[in-house]
């Protein structure tokens, strides 16, 4: 049974205010759940404020009771961290006011992620790249580092499975790691070296030594190498005597030098024209010649400033399985 | 007062209403400006180079922060990806900020030095060509030649609200001290349009040697991000004791 209004009157206390002569407001106590929210509330703040960073002052603000430690070199008098004798850097615990940056440091030292990450790399530190592959798993645990680090700063050239992007115009081309060709080698250290200190890949333009008729007799002889669909034997022969100028790089029979990484021009990978993309000899030949004539400017960045020397090994583990001999 | 004359006044009760309101706003922001260690102490922060501060408005102009923001959060995920968590110090000069926390591409914060200045560029202008499954837009028309003939005007503005980009002899001897003399002469607002030329033909930024194009200046903007700080410098902890 609900009470209308007017059996309310008289027994409910209103707030006294009265609008358009009639209308009133009750003033009915808060619910009980409501009022003890809000207590609550308030009590949250109080306790919140004591344990964290809350009220500015002057040119501060009170830094609360709860703390955070974490793990920090120790300094000399000139600031320098104290290094012991095999080099190793010697560590304190520091406590600091609750803050993030000081949870940032503790979570990079402590939490369970972290640690099974340390212990892993722990394992695999003193070991050999090839005892790395051979064991199942830490190149379990190199493949799934290398992939994570292999998809964040490698893949955005060479490709989420490393096959490289290939496409007519050399510029904007990026090798394939996953054929069997390694321009600049492909020895674990070498592909260490390669990823510590970035590549500067060049090939001068030969466009004022050969025009016309004599690069395009180049061009036929570079395809004949390997052997191309629709080469022009007669041709080939003439361009012969001027890749001589080419040898110094490629090697008097084309093989190339990974040491200075010139490719290999006898097998039929192609890293930066699509040659086999081309339809017509007409088409590969104007490939071909496009890079004679101008010459190819590559280079990758180093990355010795973002990853550190142990992911370096661990992604050179994930990148040399990808490609072949 | 009588509470009555306020609530039959809606003009003093939305003066009123903002005052209090604002007071919550002001006790956040206001001490901001007068704690110490708001922005770190750190060597090799300084402002864009004319060049690099025309690139950022290209980045603005595009809506790249729409996208991608610039502030890398101190969590271990964020580190192993993007590198050091970004300090206050690294954005005192951006006006406006690109922090952000609308991630529908990478953050950009550390992006400088991590791609070629070619792939950049490729990237751009088709980036299906490089990365065929990214869902980011074409921007060909980045190769357009750059306006750049307001560069001082843009320059005085910033130095309006506290870049030091310098006017008198006074300020550019500062600037000398506090960033070097290489830096300090494109810091001459005076010398703006000139530095932008000088520093468009100082390197191959967009392939294009033969004009002066809003790539070449986005693409140096790109790739100053995050590199100001040498983080190596720094002993672990030494960050957080300015929180």
């Amino acid at each position: 049974m609900s009470q209308s209004p007017e059996n309310k009157k008289g027994q409910v206390e209103t707030t006294g205010h009265v609008w358009d002569g009639d209308l009133r407001e009750y003033n009915n106590p808060l619910p009980r759940w409501w009022l003890w929210g809000f207590y609550g509330t308030i009590i949250f703040a109080i306790v919140y404020w004591i344990l964290y960073p809350a009220w500015p002052y002057a040119d501060t603000y009170t830094k609360g009771v709860a703390t955070v430690s974490f793990q920090t070199p120790v300094l000399d008098k000139e600031g320098q961290p104290v290094k012991a004798a095999d080099g190793t850097v010697e560590m304190h615990t520091k406590t600091e006011h609750w803050n993030s940056r000081a949870l940032f440091y503790q979570e990079m030292q402590t939490s369970p992620s972290a640690l099974a990450q340390q212990e892993w790399l722990a394992k695999v530190k003193d070991m050999s790249f090839e005892q790395i592959a051979a064991n199942p798993d830490t190149l379990n645990f190199a493949n799934s580092m290398g992939h994570a680090l292999f998809g964040d700063h490698c893949a955005a050239c060479h490709g989420t499975g490393g096959q490289g992007v290939l496409s007519m115009n050399p510029e904007a081309s990026y090798p394939n790691l996953t054929d069997n060709a390694w321009i600049h080698g492909g020895d674990y250290t070498k592909i260490v070296q390669d990823m510590t200190n970035g590549i500067q890949g060049n090939m001068p333009a030969f466009g004022a030594l050969f025009k016309g008729e004599k690069l395009t007799d180049l061009a036929q002889y570079v395809l004949s190498l390997s052997h191309q669909p629709g080469v022009n034997e007669e041709a080939a022969n003439r361009g012969k005597a001027s890749f001589a100028t080419c040898a110094g790089c490629h090697g008097a029979n084309g093989t190339g030098n990974q040491m200075i990484g010139a490719p290999n021009l006898t097998d039929k990978i192609w890293d930066f024209v699509d040659v086999t993309g081309a339809p017509t000899i007409e088409g590969k030949l104007k490939l071909v010649e496009g890079v004679i004539d101008h010459g190819l400017q590559h280079q990758m960045p180093k990355f010795s400033d973002r990853l550190t020397p142990e992911q370096i090994r661990l992604l050179a583990v994930y990148v040399r399985q990808l490609g072949g001999t | 007062m009588k509470h009555e004359s306020i609530e039959i006044n809606s003009a003093l009760l939305i003066i009123l209403t903002l005052l209090v309101i604002s007071i919550g706003g002001l006790v956040e922001i206001v001490p901001l400006f007068h704690i110490k260690g708001t922005v770190e102490k750190v060597d090799g922060i300084h402002p864009y180079t004319p060049l690099e501060q025309l690139g950022r408005d290209v980045y603005v102009r595009e809506g790249c922060y729409l996208c991608h923001s610039q502030m890398i959060r101190p969590f271990r995920d964020e580190q192993l990806r993007y590198g050091h968590y970004s300090l206050a110090a690294e954005s005192q000069y951006d006006h406006p900020f690109q922090w952000g926390s609308k991630r529908t591409g990478p953050d950009l914060a550390r992006v400088g030095g991590k791609y070629s200045n070619e792939w950049m560029t490729q990237h751009l202008i088709h980036p299906q060509s490089l990365v065929p499954e990214s869902i980011m837009p074409s921007y060909p028309w980045l190769m357009q030649p750059l306006k750049f003939g307001d560069i001082e005007a843009r320059m005085r503005a910033l130095r309006d609200v506290g870049v030091p980009y310098s006017i008198n002899q006074a300020e550019y001897d500062a600037n000398v001290k506090k960033f070097g003399k290489a830096l300090a002469d494109q810091f001459v607002i005076a010398n703006g349009v000139a530095s932008v030329k000088e520093e468009a033909a100082s390197q191959n930024w967009d392939g294009n040697p033969k004009e002066i194009t809003q790539m070449d200046a986005l693409v140096a903007y790109l790739q100053v991000l995050g590199t100001m700080v040498d983080f190596s410098k720094y002993n672990q902890g030494y960050f957080s004791t300015f929180r």
